[in-house]
């Protein structure tokens, strides 16, 4: 399944004839329309704020690029630099991406390998969190976190998204498919439970780990409500919050900044995903049989 | 399905599950069990005291007429969004599963947008579409059509469905090409033999086959559409002009966080869990997956 989606064997090769020229024009139509936005936007940050302002924003660029060392160190309009939103929404999705990889790993385990009292009780508790996304507990989330006292930190901002049931259900499913014989070996050799854990379970789904990383990593550097929520110190605020704040400016937007900003906050969870492209679909699309 | 070999003891494994279920309990359950105990409770005035009410939120919610406009925008929203991501992702994955020269780069070059945060695609389609600023906003004002989405309610929807959908694409482009990869080549050939032409065959054939990831992602798309476009409509038009783009989630927001009106709120919060609820039991029940992180 996995390699199918990355390069389909070809069992029936087509004889070629010409190039298949409508598909090659509605995908080129397609490409366009996720690229343009994005260039028009790269466009813009080398282009001056005035003229942008006048109505004059172009698709050419220019070669000015100073607007990445400006807004990366001195922030734009008031706000934080850029370079401490990136830090925050990196420490964020790492925060939030391990942790939940972690704790899953290790919830997922207990429950497949083990036989405990409330075993069934603990994984149904798991999994009826997958039925309350932040969205629909915007109000009393934001109490709790009052009681413990982890508005405006760091804490607040990761910890609270960290469970999770998608990535306990994912490891779940994963375990439950290791052959018998391989746990029988594990402990025909003396290894422990959590020697098995560490020298076999987790090598084995290292392309699952990899593959929800992606996503996870993407998930935590996108988050807006949450952060918006617990975090009004501008300390604390993720490059997704300063550029909707910088947007949010009516007189004297400084465009420019806006737009480079904009490119930073894409760039990163976009390299992720395309370096990790492989694992990534293949574990977006794998265990959806 | 169960293991057959397994590990002796229950302290281990008790703490090992212990991080996950402390932060659910905490995290999750408290705030909901809270939500569900103050939709039935109302403060008084002065913040002294609050007396319960019973299910008399619910009824004051639903008679509202500004809370059902919400309930008919945000569905309206929901099926624009879903209808176009996934009709556009679906045209994209066919044309993408054709024996083409360069079909890796085009992959790798319609996969990428799915790392774009939705409150980012509101900042990218701000330069489209602003009547001053954008490229296609300023030049719509310049033909005479009067352009202006901070201003007509109908535009701005226009705004938010397209840069909400947009965003959505390439979930649901790599969602139907690995579909149309697992249909069996034999059948598809079986078609061919047969003379079943191109868009027939894609009607009577594909499509059908297809049936199970079309639904499957109809409901992941409602969903995000419901929930995940918060950062999109927030940062675009919060809600405006006036409640013609305030969606049941932003809503909420504007009840609860903005407005402070908790009992209203909390009532809101429940209904949307209610739904929440009902849409993974859907998925569950009839097709057994997962929805994304």
């Amino acid at each position: 399944m996995s390699q199918a989606i990355i390069s389909a064997p070809i069992e029936h090769v087509v004889p070629r004839q010409r190039p298949d020229w409508l598909a090659h024009i509605v995908l080129a139509i397609g490409v366009l329309l996720f690229a343009l936005p994005v260039w028009l936007v790269f466009a813009g940050s080398t282009q001056d704020s005035g003229a942008i302002t006048r109505g004059e924003l172009s698709l050419l660029p220019s070669l000015d690029l100073s607007a990445y060392p400006r807004v990366l160190l001195h922030g734009s309009m008031g706000t934080e630099p850029v370079w401490h939103m990136l830090l925050v929404s990196g420490g964020m999705a790492l925060a939030i991406a391990l942790g939940k990889i972690v704790i899953s790993i290790l919830s997922a385990y207990a429950v497949v390998f083990f036989r405990f009292p409330f075993r069934h009780a603990a994984f149904w508790l798991i999994f009826i969190t997958l039925m309350l996304p932040v969205e629909v507990r915007i109000i009393p989330t934001y109490s709790v976190m009052a009681n413990f006292g982890l508005i405006n930190s760091f804490t607040g901002l990761t910890v609270p998204l960290i469970a999770s049931a998608t990535a306990t259900l994912l490891f779940r499913q994963v375990f439950v498919a290791i052959p018998d014989e391989l746990v029988e070996a594990a402990r025909m050799d003396g290894a422990g439970p959590l020697r098995f854990l560490r020298d076999i379970l987790i090598p084995v789904s290292a392309a699952n780990i990899a593959a929800l990383f992606v996503i996870l990593f993407v998930y935590g550097w996108n988050q807006y409500l949450w952060p918006l929520l617990v975090a009004t110190d501008p300390g604390l605020d993720t490059i997704v919050i300063g550029i909707v704040k910088m947007i949010g400016v009516e007189t004297q937007t400084d465009w420019s900044s806006v737009m480079a900003t904009a490119v930073l906050a894409l760039l990163p969870p976009i390299v992720v995903v395309v370096l990790m492209q492989r694992w990534f679909v293949a574990g977006l699309t794998e265990g959806e049989k | 399905m169960e293991r057959r070999t397994v590990f002796e003891g229950w302290l281990l494994p008790v703490l090992l599950v212990l991080p996950q279920l402390l932060l659910t309990g905490f995290f999750f359950l408290w705030p909901a069990g809270e939500a569900i105990w103050s939709s039935l409770i109302r403060a008084d005035p002065f913040g002294l005291g609050s007396t319960f009410v019973g299910l008399e939120n619910f009824s004051e919610l639903f008679s509202d007429p500004l809370y059902v406009d919400s309930i008919i925008r945000t569905v309206i929203f929901c099926a624009a969004v879903s209808l176009l991501s996934m009709s556009v992702a679906l045209l994209l994955a066919v044309f993408a599963d054709r024996h083409i020269a360069g079909r890796a780069i085009y992959r790798t070059l319609l996969i990428w947008p799915y790392a774009v945060a939705p409150a980012v695609s509101a900042v990218l389609w701000l330069f489209i579409l602003n009547p001053q600023v954008g490229l296609l906003g300023r030049w719509l004002n310049s033909r005479g059509i009067a352009w202006d989405y901070t201003i007509n309610g109908g535009q701005a929807m226009l705004m938010v469905i397209v840069a909400s959908a947009w965003k959505q694409v390439s979930y649901n482009f790599i969602f139907f090409l690995a579909g149309l990869q697992s249909i069996p080549r034999a059948v598809v050939e079986a078609a061919r033999m047969d003379g079943a032409k191109g868009w027939h065959r894609f009607r009577t054939i594909t499509f059908p086959l297809l049936s199970p990831t079309t639904f499957f992602l109809l409901v992941v798309n409602l969903v995000y559409a419901a929930f995940d476009t918060f950062g999109t409509i927030y940062a675009l038009t919060h809600g405006g002009p006036g409640k013609d783009t305030e969606t049941l989630v932003i809503k909420v927001y504007r009840d609860g966080v903005v407005n402070l009106d908790l009992g209203s709120s909390s009532a809101q919060s429940v209904v949307l869990m209610a739904g929440v609820i009902a849409l993974t039991a859907i998925q569950f029940r009839f097709i057994g997956r997962r929805t994304s992180a």
